[in-house]
């Protein structure tokens, strides 16, 4: 095993020659040799992939595609799970001059013929038969797609079509290849420059079709070296990487980053495992979206519940011992002995045990991004000693923009603008701009949305409303274009009050209304893991998610998290009056097959007001049950409607509380 | 290249001779006649169906093919030879695996533990070699565990590998079932109403796997099911059943036609 080798205390000259992803690969195969590259769990076992195993399969791939009739500037899809071989077909892309388009996985065929036929892909990498008849059940309206490679033999025996490629024939080719044309990978590796065009990534977009961000080895080379160092990351590190790789914050850390610090990426086994895979990992860097960190933090409590008596009153006190003086120890803060003397028993007992059995033991640093994260949620975490802290950032900007100091770490804000980066606050609209070494080169085909969100000066506009406090930090508010006012003047920031109602382990997703009326309204999702065993003990019998939210007993329940979070906006005497009035709970979840949310699991707020129009106005009507009837997409891709009648509640709303301060 | 119609591919599994051969055979219990002077066979490779009403002596069958019940009068011929009575391990030791219409596995073990009692009989290692878990007994286990780890991927439960199988929703325990039987890597698998009490959804999984298993594996599949619509969609032949007596056999689609089955199935007089 190698020491702590930390790649980027060479100097600067010397890293600089390897100034794009290949390149630093193949640094990696000659200095990290038999360090672990890559891990994924298959039969029951990690199996390792070393940074030269590493490089050979991709060098095998690439010049197999080559062989294919690839050719440079041609457009790779990349479509399926986290595993090892579709990450290295983004540096198999690369190292010959194509560009990787990694596509979310998930998609229904429309979103990914979409994708597909705007980024003009010509060959496309699949990971099994699902993802495999998905792509042919769209080839008709994609016609430069020319090849499939697809890596799960499983249920393609009877595939036939002179375009499908199994993936480890694609590489025995590139063997052979290899043996005719000796340093044709190294030299076609060496003609990518810093400029070049690395990846697309196609954003979710909570409105209108996906945009695709170009990003150049540059962008995500540069912003990636800052970070390292920012963080002090070394080749020691381990990841575990679940996240959509389409995700922008997927390719930066389980791709940039560690081609750049050279650190393992290890892919669960499945998706349903990753929870499991993660605590026998134990990663010491993770990054996940903040409904990731809730929904632990829901199950955990769902637990706690079913724990005995002993249990819950041992984990209650030294949680109230955690949340008075865990942050002040994991920053540094002086505390008094009594407080650390109790925080170490709790780590005994309790923080230690519940960190293990997360996988959090050996966390260095955890980052939430992609939304804002409820204050409670971030300082539980915080609370019991995980270094977990916020990043902004966007597709546009290799999710780079702010990062927080281990020093100063705070729930409200993002952070500073990390190195590199500058942030500022748009004078006249209060949007965020900011400029950054990882500002995307611009939208794919789109000159006319790049325009929009890059000016001539370099500054970016991020869609975000936001204020930089006083020594600095940047504190987001919510999307510039979902701020709104109510009919008396009160500022509207729908995001802001939603993410106080879905930090209750009872709520998931929450959508607020509110712009130019006089008060505002809510629709509620219940979590249905955490309502249904809160309904399991009280003995209610129910049949389905529908049945369970029609419940008046689950009314009173959203009723109360309501009216607490009604009480704390009443404390904010700007906010006092965005209380929210009235409520129903939808009678299905709202689901990104049905548009309703993006990909990454934001509201879009416009498909929701249309589709949903009469239940909006049933709130701001005085009825108290309203019927209809809405459409759902299955899993399979059919749809069928749902009718239901949907009860109204009125939600009592406090005075508006002065803060003695 | 085009779209979906290219997906329609030629069946390329090759249906061979007859492995069983079922001659006239009939059981009863005490005066209750469960099986009446039955014949059919199955051939290598094929997803064999039979179906029926209740009580119409499904499973009667499948437990005389594996030597849980003897008939009083005909001949099962299995691989060319006929026998007499035979134990069910000695159906099980000549390649013929069941599951069972009420899930017969050992709750308290976990799913792994549960397919490996299926490589039962392909162990050799003495007791007391395995009790000390020395030379060839490790080397073994370890062989047996990958192939238990294979029908683990194969069958996606990866999740469930060391959960305790009691604490398993029915439709994975079936699956778990199923993955015992084909650790035994059965020639001949028998399955009993494999998607009794699933929904939609569990069925849908259950049918790719049923597939799956006799394509990938070239298992020959001989299930009963009470849901006509799933056996008619996977089945090569499909024989019916009624009052022990056989009342029809064929493709999907003669028996579907059959007048028989229409009149056992909707009621007769019509």
């Amino acid at each position: 095993m190698l020491g702590n080798l930390y790649l980027m205390a060479n100097d600067d000259q010397e890293l600089g020659r390897y100034n794009t992803f290949p390149k630093l690969l193949l640094r990696n195969a000659e200095k990290l040799a038999s360090a672990p590259a890559f891990r994924e769990k298959e039969f029951g076992i990690w199996q390792t992939y070393s940074w030269k195993q590493t490089r050979d399969n991709i060098k095998a791939l690439a010049l197999g595609m080559v062989e294919l009739g690839l050719e440079r500037g041609d457009k790779i899809a990349i479509v399926g799970s986290n595993r090892p071989k579709l990450y290295w077909a983004f540096a198999a892309a690369q190292s010959v001059g194509a560009i990787p388009v990694p596509i979310y996985q998930d998609g229904v065929a429309d979103e990914v013929q979409y994708v597909l036929a705007h980024s003009e892909v010509k060959f496309v990498i699949a990971e099994d038969q699902e993802q495999v008849d998905k792509i042919i059940s769209v080839m008709d309206q994609c016609p430069t797609i020319k090849m499939i490679i697809y890596k799960e033999p499983r249920g393609m025996r009877h595939y036939h079509q002179e375009f499908l490629h199994f993936y480890d024939d694609v590489q025995e080719k590139g063997q052979a290849y290899e043996t005719s044309h000796p340093d044709f990978f190294e030299a076609e590796i060496a003609k990518g420059e810093p400029g070049d065009l690395s990846v697309i990534l196609y954003t979710s977009g909570t409105t209108g079709r996906p945009k695709g961000v170009m990003l150049s080895f540059e962008n995500l080379w540069e912003s990636a070296r800052l970070s390292v160092d920012f963080e002090g990351l070394t080749n020691n590190e381990n990841v575990i990487s679940y996240l959509p790789m389409a995700w922008v914050g997927d390719h930066f850390f389980a791709y940039a980053q560690a081609l750049m610090a050279g650190y393992a990426v290890n892919c669960p086994e499945s998706a349903e495992t990753v929870q499991l895979d993660l605590r026998e990992l134990g990663p010491t860097y993770y990054f996940a979206p903040p409904a990731i960190f809730e929904n632990l933090l829901t199950q955990m409590m769902i637990r706690i519940e079913d724990a005995s008596a002993l249990k819950q009153k041992m984990f209650h006190y030294f949680i109230g011992v955690a949340k008075r003086c865990g942050v002040d120890i994991l920053e540094k803060k002086p505390v008094s002995l009594m407080d650390r003397i109790l925080y170490s028993i709790g780590n005994v007992l309790v923080y230690g045990p519940l960190k293990n059995r997360l996988g959090f033991s050996r966390i260095r640093v955890a980052y939430t991004a992609g939304a804002p994260i409820g204050t409670e949620v971030f300082k539980f975490y915080r609370a019991l000693g995980v270094n977990l802290k916020q990043l902004y950032g966007q597709t546009e900007s290799c999710a780079y923009v702010c990062i927080q100091n281990n020093k100063d770490v705070r729930s409200d804000t993002v952070g500073p603008a990390a190195p590199g980066c500058d942030v500022k606050i748009d004078d006249v609209t209060g949007e965020v701009l900011y400029k950054s070494p990882g500002a995307f080169m611009g939208y794919f085909k789109n000159e006319e949305a790049t325009r929009e969100t890059k000016t001539e000066s370099g500054w970016v506009h991020t869609g975000d409303a936001g204020i930089i406090t006083d020594d600095g930090q940047l504190k987001i508010i919510d999307r510039a274009k979902d701020v709104g006012k109510l009919n008396d003047g009160t500022l509207f920031a729908p995001q802001y009050i939603e993410n106080k109602l879905k930090f209750f382990p009872f709520i998931k997703e929450a959508v607020c209304h509110g712009g130019e009326r006089n008060t505002v309204t809510a629709f509620v999702n219940i979590d249905l893991d955490a309502v249904g065993n809160w309904a399991e003990r009280r003995g209610l019998s129910y049949g389905s998610y529908t049945d369970l939210g029609n419940r008046d007993e689950v009314y009173d329940l959203i009723k109360g998290c309501i009216e607490e979070v009604n009480q704390d906006l009443a404390i904010d005497s700007n906010l006092a009056n965005a209380q929210i009035t009235r409520f129903l709970i939808l009678h299905k979840e709202l689901d990104a097959d049905d548009g309703e949310l993006t990909r990454t699991r934001k509201v879009r707020r416009r498909i929701i007001a249309e589709r949903y129009g009469t239940l909006i106005e049933g709130l701001y009507s005085d009825q108290d049950m309203i019927s209809i009837e809405s459409q759902m997409t299955f899993e399979d891709g059919r749809t069928g409607q749902l009718k239901a009648d949907l009860k109204i509640r009125d939600v009592d709303t406090f005075p508006a509380l002065k803060v003695a301060s | 290249m085009s779209g979906m119609d290219t997906l329609m591919t030629d069946d390329t599994r090759t249906i061979g001779d007859t492995l069983l051969d079922v001659k006239g055979i009939s059981l009863s219990f005490g005066a209750v006649k469960a099986i009446v002077d039955v014949s059919f066979d199955i051939r290598k490779g094929e997803v064999r169906a039979i179906i029926g009403p209740n009580g119409a002596g499904k499973t009667s069958m499948l437990n005389c093919i594996n030597g849980f019940y003897h008939p009083q009068k005909g001949t099962i011929t299995y691989k060319g030879i006929t026998r007499s009575k035979m134990k069910p391990y000695e159906a099980a030791s000549q390649g013929i695996g069941r599951t069972f219409q009420n899930v017969a596995l050992f709750k308290g073990m976990s799913t792994l533990d549960n397919i490996m009692t299926g490589r039962n009989l392909k162990m050799k290692t003495g007791i007391l070699s395995a009790m000390f878990w020395r030379g060839p007994a490790e080397k073994e286990e370890l062989e047996h565990r990958r192939y238990v780890e294979d029908i683990v991927d194969f069958l996606e439960i990866e999740a469930i590998r060391k959960t305790p199988v009691g604490r398993l929703p029915y439709g994975l325990q079936k699956r778990v079932e199923l993955g015992r039987a084909l650790a035994a890597e059965p020639e001949l698998l028998l399955l009993d109403e494999p998607m009794a009490g699933m929904n939609l959804e569990e069925k849908e999984d259950m049918c790719r796997f049923i597939l799956d298993v006799n394509d990938e594996f070239g298992t020959t599949i001989c299930l009963i099911e009470h849901d006509m619509g799933v056996v008619m969609d996977i089945s090569d032949r499909v024989m019916v059943l009624d009052y022990g007596g056989k009342i029809a056999d064929g493709t999907p689609d003669e028996v579907r036609a059959d007048q028989n089955v229409i009149d056992a199935y909707l009621g007769g007089g019509h």
